[in-house]
């Protein structure tokens, strides 16, 4: 049995018909194929699952897809602009924020939620709000300066955290 | 991992949903924001044949202030909105307790309600609302009716909800004289749940300056479920000193003991976490 579902990701709209049983992360990477969004422990632990929905970061894998119906949802392949990387990515980048890559997204989501709240985070405020995401290569430190880093670019005049969808 | 296939509804009143749980009994269990649902029915240490999704159950969000001066908060109001609200934050113990539980993506979509129902004996927010001597309010298609928190849980994982019953409000009575809150807790370092917490609300029921001579202190993570520790508040009252008080912080209780800490261990930081909750809210008594 199926339930018809609409989700808005990065802005395009998907009408669905999912499993009540399915998780948000399976059908954001099984059917709409957009596997920037990854799934470290499937056990609500790591957040490498880590998506926005209606603007709050939610572990995609602790979610069902039918709880989502009519939801807005950004994941990581929403955070770039017309081929301009969004200033998270771009902290990152600068910062050497990550080695594997894996925990990424799910931290640069975190994060989205985080400066849209609080644009001027200290560095205790982003340990705190990256509390929920597990990071096995850097030992976190490089990752708090590539938010802290985004926060400058975007007070110095980038685009606002949580952008699409 | 994926649970097993369930049927799925999502009622757009209480009325719907109460009904819904009367119309399958026994096959029918309630979702609000699945934060402790979803990991078992995953892990399949929990099945449901129906879920009912009162997660956009509007009726059943927000916090207010009563009539009595008192607040009452929607069952499905989330860890993250009661965080932002002064009416919550200014009770000295809530703004202590809601940053510390689980992280943001969990308190984003975690409900008290939830947290009350689920009842798991480590949780942070059954002590705080024993310690504020709460009331619940649960409906069905029987009628609605009041719990005191005192009394509510029964054991681990299990409270006085009946199985038809829809967990609504949760009332905190207005703090009479003046008062001071506080939770301190020391949490297991991975899962963040408390290996001891420790919640204490004191008060003067006269204001102005004299002794203080009401107190109320719970615990979390101690024993087979949260409780409150009538020989802690008995000698606080008596005029113990905070320390000489947590000192009966286990005292007729049998502490639990697991592979992140023993049964002395525990008993040992509870009276820890009971003495430096009570120190903070005498300070915050004034
Ligand atoms: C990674 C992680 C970390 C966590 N850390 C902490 C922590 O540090 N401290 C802590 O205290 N908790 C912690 N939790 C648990 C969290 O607080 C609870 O999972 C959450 O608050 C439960 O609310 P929910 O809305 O998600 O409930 P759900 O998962 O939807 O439901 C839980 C149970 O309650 C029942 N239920 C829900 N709402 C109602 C209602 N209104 N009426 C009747 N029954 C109802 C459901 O049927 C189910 O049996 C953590 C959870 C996770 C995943
Ligand atoms: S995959 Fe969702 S929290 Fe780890
Ligand atoms: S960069 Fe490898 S897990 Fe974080």
């Amino acid at each position: 049995m199926t339930e018809a579902i609409t989700l808005v990701v990065n802005g395009v709209h998907h009408e669905l018909e999912v499993e009540p049983r399915r998780m948000l992360v399976q059908v954001i990477r099984e059917d709409l194929d957009l596997t920037g969004t990854h799934i470290g422990c499937d056990t609500s632990q790591c957040g490498a699952c880590t998506v926005l929905v209606d603007g709050q970061a939610v572990k995609s894998c602790t979610m069902l897809a039918v709880q989502a119906d009519g939801s807005s949802i950004t994941t990581i392949e929403g955070m770039a602009n017309d081929g301009q990387l969004h200033p998270l990515q771009v902290g990152f980048w600068e910062k050497h924020g990550l080695q594997c890559g894996f925990c990424t997204p799910g931290m640069i989501m975190a994060a989205a939620d985080l400066l849209a709240r609080n644009p001027d985070p200290t560095d205790q405020e982003i340990r705190h709000a990256i509390e929920g995401n597990v990071c096995r290569c850097t030992g976190y430190q490089n990752i708090v300066a590539a938010i802290r880093e985004a926060a400058s670019l975007m007070a110095a005049g980038g685009t606002s955290a949580g952008a699409a969808g | 991992m994926i649970p097993a296939a369930f049927a799925y509804d999502r009622p757009t009143t209480v009325d719907q949903a109460v009904g819904l749980l009367a119309a399958h009994p026994g096959a029918a269990k309630v979702i609000a924001g699945g934060q402790s649902l979803l990991p078992l029915l995953k892990l399949r240490l929990a099945r449901a044949e129906r879920l009912i999704d009162i997660g956009r159950l509007s009726e059943l969000k927000g916090v207010r202030r009563t009539a009595e001066g008192g607040v009452s908060i929607g069952a499905l109001t989330t860890y993250d909105e009661l965080g932002r609200d002064p009416l919550i934050t200014t009770y000295g113990l809530m703004a202590d307790v809601l940053p510390q539980i689980g992280d943001v993506q969990v308190r984003n979509r975690g409900t008290i309600g939830g947290a009350v129902a689920h009842a798991d004996p480590a949780s942070d927010m059954p002590a705080v609302l024993l310690a504020l001597e709460a009331e619940l309010v649960a409906r069905s298609i029987r009628g609605v009716r009041t719990i005191p928190m005192r009394g509510f849980l029964r054991g681990p994982f299990v409270t006085a909800i009946e199985p038809d019953e829809i967990l609504t409000e949760i009332r905190i009575p207005a703090p009479s004289g003046a008062y001071g809150s506080a939770y301190r807790a020391i949490e297991q370092p991975a899962s963040g749940y408390a290996i001891a917490g420790a919640a204490v609300v004191v008060g003067r029921s006269g204001g102005g300056s004299g002794p203080l001579d009401r107190c109320a202190v719970a615990l979390t993570g101690v024993g087979e479920m949260p409780y409150r520790a009538a020989a802690v508040e008995a000698a606080f009252l008596g005029a113990a000193g905070p320390a000489a008080a947590a000192a009966h912080a286990t005292d007729g209780v049998t502490v639990g003991s697991d592979i992140h800490a023993d049964r002395a261990y525990r008993a040992a930081v509870a009276a820890v976490e009971v003495r430096r909750a009570l120190e903070a809210a005498i300070a915050r008594a004034g």
